[in-house]
């Protein structure tokens, strides 16, 4: 009887961890630093959860590891969907730790430890793109010229690997962002303007979420 | 490798990679040869570029080489793929990829992009 029990468990176990992975897609959350992916970040997770994933910061490199914050149930049109989002570090291909110096919180060992935090933290988000993530949101900082090159090879990665992906213009709700330059520079992606820290134009974001991701 | 050192008289080091010199390459054979060069002072071109997967390994392996006061990084510019030249799904699967795209490489400090756009790079480079 304990045996019929314990292996009905396991079955179910494993029938749950099998439904588990087939609904739940990780959605990485990309882009350079300073777009604005921890705000965005925060803010999907505290509209559907409650709770936060990381600090925010106007210092570049503020996020220098991965973080995951799963089970995040997002509703829409009566159905949901049920993701993990994925706030990774802002992608680059130098850190120099002397631009930390700039910040007058950070003397020289604080800059340097920052720096190599960095770089680990971009080799980390770009392991988890090659492995680990089953659609992407790139955000741009629409204030800023989206024609780097960090954006262009990052969107070329993704595309080569098949995964789905949204552009999310951020920072609307500044005086000089420009949605149509970010549409321009990758007019084969669906571009969402958005605030994320005013929260403006969220209906449209978590529509755009559940249409790619559900 | 018939790369030179970096000269002695504060001149600029270029070196043109052609395809077919990297083409039998593994893609980590492909990154040191890069990452070497930019490492001695030199700008890189290749004269058909990294696929995606390469230039993700490319970002990952400079992240760990970078140190302070010694290595900050490089900077890379490509000509953006041309929607109209992308590969059919069967020709990825094939292997048959197309990468061709000059790309200039070289050490962050030394290189500084002025312009881009779909059909130009134009770049300044200083003496360390």
């Amino acid at each position: 009887m304990g045996l019929i029990s314990g292996l009905k468990s396991s079955l179910q176990q494993v029938r749950e961890s099998l439904f588990t992975e087939e609904e739940q897609k990780r959605i990485g959350i990309y882009g350079p630093p300073n777009a604005g992916k921890t705000t965005l970040a925060n803010r999907i997770a505290r509209d559907w959860t409650g709770d936060a994933v990381g600090p925010e910061s106007h210092v570049p490199h503020e996020t220098r590891r991965a973080r995951r914050k799963e089970n995040v149930e997002i509703e829409r049109n009566g159905s949901s969907v049920n993701i993990d989002i994925v706030d990774t570090p802002g992608v680059t291909t130098k850190v120099d730790y002397e631009e930390f110096l700039d910040y007058e919180e950070f003397d020289q060992d604080e800059a340097v430890r920052r720096s190599r935090e960095a770089t680990e933290g971009v080799a980390e988000a770009m392991h988890w793109l090659r492995e680990d993530v089953d659609g992407v949101i790139y955000v741009l900082d629409s204030t800023t010229d989206p024609f780097t090159q960090v954006n262009t090879m990052l969107i070329g990665i993704i595309e080569s690997r098949d995964l789905p992906v949204l552009i999310f213009a951020n920072k609307i709700d500044l005086d000089d962002a420009s949605i149509k330059r970010i549409e321009d520079a990758f007019p084969q992606h669906e571009t969402v303007p958005l605030s994320a820290l005013e929260g403006d134009n969220m209906d449209e974001v978590y529509d755009k979420i559940a249409e790619y991701f559900g | 490798m018939p790369e030179a050192k970096a000269s002695d008289d504060g001149g600029v080091q270029i070196d043109l990679i052609s395809g077919q010199r990297m083409e039998n390459l593994a893609s980590m054979e492909k990154i040191r040869v890069i990452l070497d060069g930019v490492r001695d002072g030199n700008i890189v071109i290749l004269e058909e570029g990294l696929s995606p997967d390469e230039e993700s390994k490319l970002i990952e392996v400079t992240m760990t080489e970078i140190s302070p006061d010694e290595f900050n990084g490089i900077e890379i510019e490509t000509y953006p793929r041309s929607q109209t030249n992308d590969a059919s799904i069967l020709d990825r699967i094939m292997g048959k990829e197309e990468t061709a795209k000059l790309t200039v490489i070289g050490p962050a400090n030394q290189i500084e992009t002025l312009h881009k756009d779909e059909t130009l790079i134009s770049a300044l480079v200083s003496r360390k």
